[in-house]
């Protein structure tokens, strides 16, 4: 077999790694290399510091260790059955393109993960010996984000967790009976035990300190990831089980991740297009759930999808029209929020600027930055909706022609 | 007409001063014409002396709109010192003017305040540094870099930070930072060709941005809107873009029509993972480390499915004392022991009170999964019902039969009922030995999260001294029937 040269290799093992959707850099808390002998800082704020052609931001150096897999994953360009070209960095490899990468001002830091070799705790270890050589050799400040094999040891994760500032276990596929069918070597079970020791382990480094301060564990806390649309399940389900994850272990975020075509696909699991749509909708009723005092329940019905054609706060409001028009100048926050067309903060701003005037249509314009989404939903001094609000094409001038529909 | 001359186009000081100037001086903004003349060092021409009494004098404005104002001055707008000096007007007769986001000054400023922090944070994300000749044995660098607004001496701090330990100088045209590891300065605007030409790992980073690009999830109008073209000149892998997206369809065609292909190699697959889940079919398991392969596994009834395992019990296999609570919490669903969380303090205090030795008896629970409803992002305690008690007492009665205690006690209705088989008042019979079918002696008493729920200072200590010596009083009991 040919030797690989280092580019030949970045190039295998970042390729390998892209259809992990979680780019996050933020969360760390406030730190910078002041004092230090190395590079790096984090202020808490994430940045991307540059955008591919699929909108996706480049925040962290993305990569396997290696995609050598002994696991055959049907929905993974690296299963032990692919013939996807295969490569194996050294530890120092990663380190030097991290730092590297790092002082060019490419990036925020290093997500790292690995296809499975040997067995889980090997892997691991080598994956630490990467977070290790960074943050102690070189004294690297900026982010790490380690991805944990959910059955390597607890010692092993636990190690991780010291190193990295957000770790990572995904859950893969909305339905967990889905995993025996399509990564028949991952252990539902397995996978929550783990991401519930993260949990338990974050919470106690979060102890108040007695006379040391416990070293930081997992700062930027844990994510997941589900791949979306491989298996049969409704966005329903999907949302129910991002609420119990949310809740179970305290997660920071639940990424969805279209299933993607992948070079030299499975035979079970044959190559389609990617729901793209139908992902951006998730995250929409992701963001609902969790800042927007929605429950899953008033979003979508367990065997139900979300409308396609716009978005689940507009559907919701079209769904409930008795709740409208609500009045901008007297109506709680709570109700503001549920209003399409306006968020988190034209709603506070809209709050702070009514105790001292009365809100106009064009002063809710200035607020909201777009005013046609809103007019049938709100009263303002000058306005109020009349028929607009009870017309039944409502949701067609707001959904787009079905040719737009399509991404490609 | 007024006409006050800035130092600099980022001369926020000369116009803070200025305006309070004007302002004490009651010039109105529309007599008030703001310009810079970067020449010249002095703030005021011959007909506005500098009257820093008159300045300071009386007007008192939010550090709200002196954190606004210093943002805004770093705009490329011309209108930027005139606006200000018209919200500082303004802000006399309407002093929280600024929480009005609705009126139209106001949201200029916000709007404008708004894109010169975008600019700072793009300039955070875009500068590209390529390595220099080492000076004085330090590694440095050099950027190029074109900012949006004129926010590079408001940004630089963020990269002294970020590389203090390295030496690096950000050219631009309006100004250039430089770090030399101790100090920050700046020197006046610089030309492109002042700035390195490239950097070896320039191209390991383009082999990078284009292997971590998926070809089949094109979207570019999502990347020009967070990476405005206008940055894409200084940015070495942004010369990939139009190749890539042209490429894209071409590529993802490919791989949705290509067949699956067969395994060009033996495989070594890791064993499959055996998440078999024990039914009801299967006969009740003999050992105690079936029990807890078991009750991870168990399907009985649904509280598996939001929980995280099944929590088995915990203890010698020939323990002469069994302990039984009613379900596991937050904590124990977390860790998979019972007992470790707040209830499990309260019971080990309680324990160590009575003399009871926790690692000498089983302890358990009647329900093995956590039964709990979402509230916001914590999960409430729900008391489990017939049907999930029922459904599980099959673990319980197998650990009872492989455990064979002397003595159960069970704490709370939920455990008494699993182990009576019947609901039973626990404050009527606490305290007595009940004799069960099993020639086991049993004793109910409170639950340890009771005790921490009560709210009267008196009831709960009265509680816990009777739980403490229904402990003691069980423990007793299950050692008597030994030396009897």
């Amino acid at each position: 077999m040919a030797v690989l040269d280092l580019k030949q290799k970045l190039s295998i093992l970042a390729d390998a790694a892209k259809y992990d959707a979680s780019c996050a850099s933020s969360g760390a808390g406030k730190r910078d290399s002041k004092g230090g002998k190395g590079v790096g800082s984090t202020e808490g704020m994430g940045i991307c510091h540059a955008y591919t052609p699929d909108g996706r931001c480049v925040s962290l150096l993305k990569i396997l260790l290696t995609n050598y897999c002994i696991y055959d994953c049907a929905y993974c360009v690296n299963r032990v059955s692919s013939n996807t070209p295969r490569a194996r960095f050294a530890v120092q490899e990663v380190v030097d393109l991290t730092l590297g990468f790092y002082k060019r001002n490419y990036i925020e830091g290093l997500f790292l993960s690995s296809g499975i070799i040997r067995n889980s705790d090997y892997t691991m270890e080598a994956m630490v010996a990467v977070a290790k050589a960074l943050r102690a050799d070189h004294d690297f400040r900026g982010y790490i984000h380690l991805k944990l094999i959910p059955e390597a040891s607890p010692e092993l994760t636990n190690q991780a967790a010291l190193y990295a500032d957000r770790v990572s276990i995904n859950v893969e596929l909305p339905r967990e009976e889905s995993l025996a069918a399509f990564a028949p070597e991952k252990d539902a079970g397995v996978i929550r035990k783990a991401m519930g020791a993260v949990r338990l382990g974050i919470e106690a480094g979060k102890e108040p300190a007695r006379k040391t301060r416990p070293p930081k564990y997992a700062p930027a806390g844990q994510s997941t990831q589900m791949i979306i649309g491989a298996d049969g399940a409704r966005d329903g389900e999907i949302l129910a089980r991002s609420n119990t994850l949310y809740g179970n272990y305290g997660l920071r975020r639940v990424y969805y991740s279209a299933f993607s075509p992948i070079p030299d696909v499975a035979k079970s699991l044959p190559a389609q297009r990617p729901p793209l749509m139908r992902e951006h909708r998730l995250y929409q009723a992701d963001w609902l759930m969790r800042f927007y005092g929605f429950e899953t329940h008033e979003i979508v019905g367990p065997g139900e999808d979300l409308d396609l054609a716009i978005d689940p706060k507009l559907a919701w409001a079209l769904r409930n029209r008795a709740d409208f028009p609500v009045d901008v100048n007297t109506a709680s926050r709570e109700t503001l929020l549920r209003v399409p067309g306006l968020g988190t903060r034209s709603v506070d701003r809209m709050i702070a600027a009514r105790r001292l005037t009365r809100l106009n249509l064009a002063d809710v314009k200035r607020l909201a930055r777009s005013i046609e989404k809103l007019k049938p939903f709100v009263i303002t001094s000058d306005w109020s909706p009349g028929a607009l609000a009870d017309r039944a094409d409502l949701r067609d001038r707001f959904a787009p022609p079905p040719q737009q529909l399509s991404l490609f | 007409m007024r006409v006050v001359r800035l130092a600099s186009e980022t001369d926020f000081e000369g116009w803070r001063v200025a305006a309070r100037t004007l302002r004490a001086e009651a010039v109105e903004p529309a007599q008030a014409l703001w310009t810079v003349d970067g020449g010249q060092a002095s703030l005021f021409p011959a007909d506005a002396p500098q009257s820093p009494e008159a300045g300071t004098g009386g007007f008192k404005v939010s550090r709200a709109f002196v954190d606004l104002a210093g943002r805004v001055a770093l705009h490329r707008s011309p209108e930027r010192f005139d606006l200000l000096y018209r919200l500082l007007w303004r802000l006399e007769a309407t002093p929280r003017l600024l929480e009005i986001a609705s009126d139209p000054d106001v949201s200029l400023a916000l709007d404008m305040q708004s894109q010169v922090n975008r600019a700072v944070h793009k300039m955070k994300a875009f500068v590209r540094f390529r390595e220099v000749e080492a000076q004085g044995g330090l590694e440095t660098f050099v950027a190029w870099f074109e900012p949006a607004h004129r926010v590079t001496e408001a940004t630089a701090p963020f990269f002294t930070r970020r590389f203090s330990n390295m030496a690096f100088s950000i050219l631009t045209p309006d100004v250039c930072a430089h770090w030399d590891t101790q100090a920050l300065s700046f020197t006046p605007g610089a030309d492109p060709a002042d700035a390195p030409a490239g950097d070896d790992l320039e191209a390991y980073w383009r082999t990078y941005f284009a292997s971590t690009f998926n070809p089949a999830r094109l979207r570019t109008a999502a990347m020009v809107r967070e990476m405005p073209k206008r940055y894409w000149r200084n940015l070495p892998e942004a010369s990939l873009i139009p190749e890539m997206t042209r490429a894209a369809g071409d590529r993802t065609t490919a791989m949705v029509e290509k067949a699956p292909s067969e395994p060009a190699r033996r495989i070594v697959r890791a064993p499959r993972a055996d998440g078999a889940a024990l039914g009801a079919g299967d006969g009740p398991p003999s050992s105690l480390e079936a029990v807890a392969a078991g009750v991870d596994g168990c399907r009985r009834c649904p509280l598996w499915r939001d929980a995280t395992q099944g929590v088995a019990g915990e203890g010698p296999a020939e323990a002469r004392l069994m302990i039984v609570g009613e379900q596991p919490g937050d904590q124990e669903d977390l860790a998979g022991r019972p007992f470790v969380g707040p209830a499990g303090q309260v019971f080990d205090e309680a324990l160590s009170a009575a003399g009871v030795p926790r690692n000498e008896a089983y302890v358990t629970n009647a329900v093995k999964h956590f039964k709990h409803q979402l509230r916001g992002k914590r999960r409430l305690h729900k008391t489990p019902e017939a049907p999930e008690i029922e459904a599980c007492r099959w673990w319980l009665d197998a650990e009872r039969q492989i455990v064979r205690p002397r003595v159960i006690i069970a704490m709370g209705a939920t455990a008494a009922r699993s182990v009576l088989g019947k609901a039973t008042p626990i404050g009527k019979l606490r305290g007595q030995a009940l004799q069960l079918e099993d020639q086991a002696q049993a004793v109910v008493t409170w639950h340890p999260s009771y005790l921490l729920r009560l709210p009267d200072r008196a009831a709960k200590a009265k509680a816990q001294a009777e739980f403490i010596e229904d402990l003691r009083f069980a423990w007793s009991l299950a050692n008597a029937a030994v030396e009897a």
